[in-house]
């Protein structure tokens, strides 16, 4: 069953080329079934080869499939070749599963839209790039995968290509990206000049054995953590993250969820040995951006207004919490919120599709209001997701917030208070939010007034094909935390299943303070958490605290605006510099001299006629008077 | 050595075109269709040579094959000496596929005789260039190159077309003059060592051996030439001027291998002629080719002239070429071998792509285009596949060179490695930000009836996806048959100077 892993990514690669060449005969909604039962198969074969893993033996659980050589060069030699072991199960796992549910969703979600086929087949391809990254053997198989995801999310954000912001969304987050990947291209430089290979077994082993230096390490680590915050949009590469809205819904669902922005975790697991023996100081700024990063998302999310905007930075903060666990080496929380946020956050996101969908296109949530009334399954599952995030217990997402949170005290207690601060502000921005759409009085009423009311300009709930997937996530949303539960090692169930690939890694919180007093810890995460939700009830449901949502939050502390003013501004001027300097300067300097020889040779002229004999005899006599030169150099 | 020594595939694949421009121009000028027809087939019938050629080259093996050498003027020591080895195998190949392309894919708007010839000619003195291992003959070759592009640029361009086509001629003859010197001193010099004058590369090479700073001098003279024509940074200014002006067929011929005659002519005859003054120059050539890359790819960014816009993209695409050939490590150099074809490929169909915007649109302003991928969608669908080959996204060609280039010179060249990698960041700046104004967006008047791709354009484009896909995923082939030959230079400069192969890797310390 292993050796047939490469099925996993092959199957929605053949839905991608079966598109590709057949789209338009195909049409809707085949084409978006044929889309969705590629990736559901792909899940099936991912599920034999994960219970074909657990067969196996706990040290055995490491398998290669390699297909052929794909770049040999000297010493450099690259397969290409996946790995199958617990942590790219894992992954495939939820890619798939998560990623049929999504494809499955879309088909209701893109119904009429004129470029069906062609979104489906870019699905695909995003199912296929993320699965050659999360499986790849070694670094320039998962650089395949990650430069494909960033292609995948430029075609889709810029889905819808003739409006202005989407085109550029897409662009940006393409170039942000690159960024980051000058960082994994350095990385990969690095790693191959110090081990010879860019295997991940060569990599981690040479850490494991003290081969690698610690100087060494921590460059790799650097280059990578760099690669990292592009793909996961931390601070400061997060930027293309909120833009990226501007794709077709279940992009965003899946660009948040299910794919891309977790590959930089996925990747900083998989070398947990070379962040293991590089200098502490690695760390502990990994888990500062990562710290940074989830306060500063939550401070912006309490201001937005746009219902997939606070989605969009509480996926920044949440991933925030994710490098604040990797920077603690607690990789297993870190790979478990992964997972539980997949869940909820793909039900979050979905849900808010259903409700855009059932508005008829208004992301606004100032005109929306007690949906819950025409949409009360939408309503159900979102605020199932709700609690997920907003770490009530016993969703999913409390559990997993609860076991980053413990590591993160035991290693350094400044930054288990900005934990806590944003699990606050989570579970006040996430109850505005569903205050804001699905409770208080119905303020889209007006709006249909106001543009002559119609007959459909009503909400509605989403037809079943949609509601199917959010049915599903919310099951998976109060569940999901049951596969790692703190009670006893026994009830540890994912860190034993990746045990193998972060034991090196993983930090031992044994005998800690934090340790002794887990359920301390865990009791004031409820209660922080209780604290949040009441805030925002006080704020938008009593109205007894005046609602807080200053402009500079709103704009999300202008960041993103500086930047943008800094690359339009002097940014442009370098660049035009540049090129000003190119057409004045130096071709200046060329056709100035060409000028004078051109004025010397009309003086010429009389002598000799035409231009270019006058050259071949400069020719002629620049060669006798240097060859002249040479031997007798050479004499000498 | 071969069994294909009786049959001299080298010589006939640089006289069957010289016989298909004499025929052509001998065809009557009322049968157009014949014109055309005559220098498709015998372009054809060239590539088919190449493949030939490429099929049966001896995978593996280091040397010159299918050589052949004759006695020309013997008085000076100057032969008909010909031969490829995995350095020019796939130059050979890439010239052999992108003149019937051109071909087909191109048709002058006047004088289709004349311009077929020229063609033609262009095909022999580019093949002529990278098969011989004769000094003299390659400098024949090397010049002979000039004069058919210099009137395809001069008579079949756009309004500019005579400025451009002097500045080319004359900044590719100045570089030239240094070299005509620097190939007789050469020889002269080496006298001394062979015992005998000869132009013969090979003999030259092996035998000679130049005091330090005579080598010095020597190799500047050859080196001027090559960086004028590959263009490095600041010699690269008629490189826009020309590309801009030349017809589509002439951009896509000057992009895709005329441009190669540079960094080809650094790794045959400046780093195998000398070695030593190549090892002592290599911090400047390293600094010039990631000035080249950063620059060019600044430079590309804010023009307005979309075919201007990609001649800038070339100058930071050699760059990553020389920075290789400089490093000297067997990844850069065949990395940088990698890149020359896949440069030709992107390249060569991304100004193909821009002919045909020019054909349906009469401009080439950036500004003036706008939302094509709405109503030509599978026109911009191999527009972006082209674009992200030459941005370099793995699974496409572009990548697989550009990768090989930065991870072999990161071992010998470490910063300017770093400094080059950011170039992977500007190539997507300038070519994506160009395919938001040109594609992207609700087409105005003007654009919404730009026509969809035609099969005739689509079929070549085919071909050049093909490429750029199989390489990407499968480079194999040609790296195996690049290598050895690589290694083979790399060698002779490691036992001719004191430089050092990064073979000592941390861990084995």
């Amino acid at each position: 069953m292993l050796d047939n892993a490469w099925l996993i990514p092959a199957l929605p690669l053949a839905g991608f080329v079966i598109i590709l060449v057949f789209g338009r005969r195909i049409g809707e909604p085949k084409a978006g079934v044929l889309a969705t039962l590629m990736t559901a198969f792909s899940f099936l074969v991912t599920v034999g080869v994960f219970f074909s893993l657990l067969s196996r033996a706990h040290e055995d659980r490491h398998h290669v499939v390699t297909l052929f050589s794909w770049i040999p060069v000297g010493s450099l030699n690259i397969d290409m070749a996946f790995l199958v072991d617990p942590l790219s199960v894992t992954m495939a796992l939820f890619i798939t599963g998560i990623g049929a549910l999504i494809h499955l969703y879309a088909i209701g979600y893109m119904h009429g839209d004129p470029k069906f086929s062609k979104f489906f087949m870019y699905l695909n391809l995003f199912i296929f790039s993320m699965l050659i990254l999360v499986l790849g053997e070694n670094l320039l198989v998962t650089f395949l995968g990650w430069e494909g995801v960033g292609a995948c999310s430029y075609f889709l954000i810029s889905f819808w290509h003739t409006r202005d912001s989407a085109a550029t969304a897409g662009k940006k987050a393409f170039i942000t990206n690159r960024v980051g990947d000058w960082g994994v291209m350095v990385a990969m430089f690095m790693a191959f000049s110090a081990v010879g290979t860019l295997s991940y077994s060569g990599i981690n082993e040479a850490a494991e054995s003290g081969a690698l230096a610690a100087v060494t390490a921590t460059g790799i680590a650097l280059m990578l953590f760099v690669g990292a915050c592009g793909k996961s949009a931390q601070l400061p590469l997060y930027l293309w993250l909120p833009d990226a809205m501007e794709g077709p819904t279940p992009v965003s669902a899946l660009i948040h969820a299910a794919t891309m922005v977790t590959s930089g975790v996925f990747l900083l697991t998989r070398i947990n040995p070379v962040l293991h023996v590089s200098y502490d100081w690695v760390m502990t700024t990994i888990a500062v951006v990562g710290a940074a990063t989830a306060l500063f998302a939550a401070t912006v999310a309490v201001a937005q207004t746009d219902i997939k905007k606070v989605l969009a930075y509480s996926t920044v903060s949440q991933l925030g919490f994710m490098f604040l666990a990797i920077g603690s080496g607690a990789y297993v929380a870190a790979i478990f919120h992964m997972v539980t946020h997949a869940f909820f956050k793909a039900l979050l996101f979905l849900g808010s599709g259903a409700v855009i969908h059932g508005m008829h296109h208004e992301q606004d949530m100032r005109r929306m209001g007690a949906l819950r009334k025409v949409m009360p399954i939408t309503a159900m599952t979102f605020i199932v997701g709700w609690l997920a995030i907003a770490g009530v217990p016993p969703f999913a997402g409390f559990w997993s917030k609860d076991e980053i949170l413990l590591y993160v005290y035991a290693n350094n207690r400044g930054l288990y208070l900005v934990g806590v601060v944003t699990a606050l502000l989570t579970a006040y921005y996430m109850t505005r939010q569903v205050i804001m759409v699905f409770y208080g009085e119905a303020r889209w009423h007006d709006h249909s007034q106001e543009h002559g009311a119609h007959g459909d300009s009503v909400p509605r709930e989403s037809p079943w094909i949609m509601l199917t997937p959010l049915v599903v996530l919310a099951g998976l949303a109060i569940g999901g935390g049951f596969m790692q539960l703190p009670f006893s090692s026994k009830t540890h169930f994912l860190g034993h299943w990746l045990e193998p690939v972060i034991e090196i890694g993983e930090r031992d919180i044994k005998g800690t303070w934090a340790y002794d007093n887990k359920y301390l810890l865990l009791l004031t995460a409820v209660v922080v958490a209780c604290l949040g939700i009441a805030g925002a009830l006080m704020v938008y449901v009593k109205k007894k605290v005046p609602v807080f949502e200053p402009t500079i939050l709103a704009d999300g502390w202008k960041y993103d605006s500086s930047v943008s003013r800094l690359m339009g501004g002097p940014g442009r001027t370098v660049f035009s510099g540049v090129a000003q300097f190119d057409a004045g300067v130096v071709d200046g300097a060329v056709n100035g001299v060409a000028k004078i020889i051109a004025s010397t040779s009309s003086a010429l002229r009389k002598v000799q006629t035409g231009f270019l004999r006058f050259y071949a005899a400069i020719l002629g006599i620049g060669v006798v008077v240097m060859l002249a030169w040479f031997l007798m150099r050479g004499v000498l | 050595m071969h069994e294909h020594l009786n049959f001299p595939i080298l010589s006939v694949i640089i006289f069957l075109p010289v016989m298909g421009a004499l025929l052509v121009t001998m065809l009557s000028n009322r049968r157009p269709e014949w014109v055309k027809l005559c220098a498709v087939l015998v372009s054809v019938g060239n590539g088919a040579m190449s493949f030939w050629l490429m099929a049966s080259f001896k995978t593996g093996n280091d040397d010159f094959q299918f050589v052949s050498q004759h006695d020309w003027i013997s008085a000076w020591g100057i032969s008909w000496h010909l031969g490829v080895d995995g350095i020019s195998l796939f130059l050979v190949v890439l010239t052999g596929i992108l003149f019937p392309l051109v071909i087909l894919a191109t048709d002058p708007h006047h004088d289709q005789k004349r311009y077929f010839a020229w063609m033609l000619l262009l095909e022999a003195g580019v093949m002529g260039s990278f098969l011989s291992l004769d000094l003299v003959l390659f400098f024949l070759f090397f010049e002979i190159v000039l004069v058919p592009m210099y009137f395809l640029i001069g008579g079949w361009g756009y309004d500019n077309r005579v400025y451009a086509a002097t500045k080319f001629f004359l900044f590719t003859m100045f570089g030239s003059a240094f070299m005509l010197v620097g190939i007789v001193a050469t020889a002269a010099l080496a006298r001394r060592d062979v015992g005998y004058l000869t132009f013969d590369l090979v003999v030259l090479a092996e035998q000679a051996s130049f005091a330090t700073n005579t080598g010095r001098w020597l190799f500047f003279s050859f080196a001027i030439a090559f960086a004028v024509k590959v263009p490095l940074f600041p010699f690269h200014t008629w490189l826009p001027d020309a590309h801009t002006q030349a017809p589509t067929g002439g951009s896509v011929i000057l992009a895709g291998v005329m441009l190669k005659l540079g960094t080809y002519g650094f790794l045959r005859f400046g780093l195998y002629l000398f070695p030593e003054a190549a090892v002592w120059a290599r911090p400047l050539f390293l600094t010039l080719a990631t000035i080249g890359i950063v620059y060019g790819a600044i430079a590309a960014t804010m023009q307005t002239d979309l075919k201007r816009l990609v001649a800038y993209s070339s100058v930071a695409h050699l760059g990553f070429i020389v920075l290789g050939t400089f490093a000297m490590t067997s990844q850069a150099i065949t990395g940088g071998v990698m890149q020359m074809i896949n440069h030709g490929v992107s390249t060569g169909a991304l100004f193909l792509l821009v002919g045909m915007i020019y054909e349906r649109r009469h401009t080439r302003e950036i500004s003036q285009l706008r939302g094509i991928q709405k109503v030509a969608p599978i026109f911009a669908a191999a527009f972006t596949v082209v674009m992200l080959s030459s941005i370099g996204v793995p699974g496409l060609n572009g990548f697989v060179g550009e990768f090989l280039v930065l991870i072999g010179s990161f071992q010998t060249a470490r910063w300017w490695t770093i400094i080059a990698t950011t170039g992977v960041i500007l190539a997507a700046l300038y070519l994506l930000w160009a395919y938001q104004r040109v594609f992207h967006g609700e087409p105005d008047e003007s654009n919404a009836t730009f026509a969809e791709l035609k099969a005739r354009e689509g079929l070549v484009l085919l071909v050049f996806i093909g490429i750029i896909g199989f390489t990407g995923l499968y480079p194999k082939p040609m790296l195996e048959r690049i290598e050895p030959s690589v290694d083979r230079l790399i060698e002779h400069v490691v036992l001719h100077t004191d430089f050092e192969t990064p073979a000592v890797i941390e861990a084995e310390k």
